[in-house]
């Protein structure tokens, strides 16, 4: 049981108000977390703290050897520009960037790996259409296929089964159990505290603070979600400087 | 009158239209790709914001060392990447959005030129930066310019993928790389260099008409980046061409023509382009089967 991610008395924010308070804990290799709590707990701000988009207020993550480069993050409703002319095989194919980088070729090796993508995500005959007339079903299972092909140790998820229709999200998950079983490390914020039962063993319950972190079970039970529910959320503007703050 | 002698005549019997006609097709193929990702950008009004901030540097040029093909290329130069770096660096290190820290750099550097240029106390001819000279183009200027696009199509093989990355998806591409940065300044520099390249031939301020307009031509006619790219070149070609011959045949000024002839196009793709047009969208046609 080797820790592939670990946060070290972690504070991440914005403008020195936290968002994210004195985390400490390790997310194990191969763990499947599921990161819950309500709106503004600093689930989003945790992901980007481990992928290196924003720098800590205080304490520190420990990749154990992992680039963020080589970490694969979905962020919640990706800015992407869906008027760009695109094609869905070209998207796809920038999962391998890691491979290709700037100049590197595309051979038939590669070509292979991507349609074997699209066809995972069930998206056989839309190769070539644009971007932008894809449903948003279309182009999460497009952004899925390309995380596929970045065959990264470490995934984040932000939210990734909003607002799709429930076979789309069975096919997502199926996914997500397949990364779980090939003893990826996956992380993903979640709202569907039935679809974390059913999916995820453990989970960690943010309310700025930790508020449980353990198997899903016992994590999300009614006691610490109540407790979850009446951790403000509100940006103090007169908020002191914390105590612990070093 | 025979087609020859309206499409042909003009260009075998003058070489002054010879030389015209290679110096804008040079153009045009540097313009084509850069107009196809200022669009793209969403950075149709950058090239424009660059004429003016380049404009200064040329005016201090044509200061010190008058109609001088260098000293202009230089001064031009050194203000546009002064403002264009200066901006993408303050809006990438800072929360400022691009759009407004250009403003602020490009209006710095206009005022000051103009400053400068009044405190020297000479009447400088702006009209010549302005408007250009397409039908004076020496062999200096015709290398320049060939150099230039040169330069932007070898730099543009090399910043692709991250250029065109950037504009589709920026999240990702921070996330697997830096290349975005860089290929931002880099693809800047570019606007920048080109405008220099341009102002001799169109002058700064209709330069950006033959990257913008046949681009945003282009548009309405096809869906995929490759075809846009190719298209906007053809155009922009055709432009110059037709615009040269509308100019030789009626007696109008050379750049203006050009600029227009690819305004008419972008006019007609406006009405009839089949993407998104006016008359596609007003008479959509029978609907298809689901």
């Amino acid at each position: 049981m080797t820790a592939q991610i670990s946060f070290r008395n972690l504070t991440l924010g914005y403008e020195r108000h936290p968002a994210v308070h004195h985390l400490s804990g390790d997310v194990r290799e191969g763990a499947l977390l599921a990161v819950c709590g309500s709106n503004g707990a600093g689930k989003s701000t945790l992901l980007k703290g481990i992928c290196g988009a924003l720098k800590p207020l205080g304490g520190s993550i420990d990749l154990h050897g992992v680039s963020p480069r080589d970490i694969a993050y979905l962020p919640q409703g990706a800015e992407i520009d869906r008027s760009f002319p695109i094609n869905v095989y070209d998207m796809v194919s920038m999962g391998l960037w890691r491979r290709a980088g700037l100049f590197g070729g595309i051979g038939r090796a590669d070509r292979q790996r991507i349609s074997d993508a699209i066809a995972a995500v069930g998206l056989e005959g839309f190769e070539a259409r644009p971007i932008g007339t894809l449903s948003g079903g279309q182009m999460q299972r497009t952004l899925f296929a390309r995380l596929l092909l970045q065959d990264a140790r470490v995934i984040l998820l932000d939210e990734p089964f909003t607002a799709l229709d429930a076979k789309t999200v069975a096919d997502l998950v199926d996914l997500v159990r397949r990364w779980h079983g090939e003893k990826r490390t996956v992380i993903a914020v979640l709202h569907d505290f039935d679809l974390v039962r059913a999916t995820f063993p453990e989970t960690l319950l943010l309310a700025k603070i930790p508020v449980a972190w353990g198997p899903t079970s016992e994590a999300l039970g009614s006691e610490n979600l109540l407790k979850a529910r009446r951790m403000g959320e509100a940006w103090r503007e007169d908020a002191p400087v914390c105590s612990d703050a070093a | 009158m025979n087609p020859y002698d309206v499409l042909i005549a003009p260009f075998s019997e003058f070489e002054f239209m010879r030389r015209a006609l290679a110096g804008v097709f040079a153009l045009a193929l540097g313009a084509g790709p850069m107009g196809a990702f200022l669009m793209l950008r969403r950075m149709s009004l950058t090239g424009d914001a660059m004429a003016h901030a380049i404009l200064p540097g040329a005016a201090i040029g044509f200061l010190f060392a008058g109609l001088n093909l260098y000293a202009m290329t230089a001064g031009g130069l050194a203000a546009g990447l002064l403002v264009a770096v200066g901006a993408g660096v303050v809006a990438r290190a800072t929360g400022m959005k691009e759009d407004a820290s250009l403003a602020a750099f490009y209006l710095i550097s206009l005022a000051l030129g103009v400053l400068i240029v009044s405190l020297k106390g000479s009447n400088v001819d702006l009209l010549h930066v302005l408007f250009g000279t397409v039908l004076g183009i020496d062999d200096a200027t015709l290398i320049l310019i060939a150099s230039i696009t040169t330069l932007t199509l070898v730099t543009l093989a090399f910043i692709w993928r991250p250029l065109v990355l950037e504009c589709v998806d920026p999240t990702f591409l921070a996330s697997v790389s830096r290349a975005g940065g860089v290929s931002h300044i880099a693809f800047l520099a570019l606007v920048v260099m080109n405008l220099v390249g341009g102002f001799h031939a169109l002058g700064t301020l209709l330069s950006v008409g033959l990257m913008m307009l046949p681009a945003a031509t282009a548009r309405f006619f096809v869906r995929d980046l490759t075809a846009l790219v190719t298209l906007s070149t053809i155009i922009a070609f055709a432009a110059g061409a037709i615009g040269l011959l509308v100019s030789y045949h009626l007696g109008t000024p050379s750049g203006p023509s050009i600029i227009l002839v690819a305004g008419l196009a972008y006019a007609g793709a406006v009405v009839f382009g089949p993407i998104g047009g006016l008359a596609a969208r007003l008479v959509p046609g029978r609907h298809l089967e689901a």
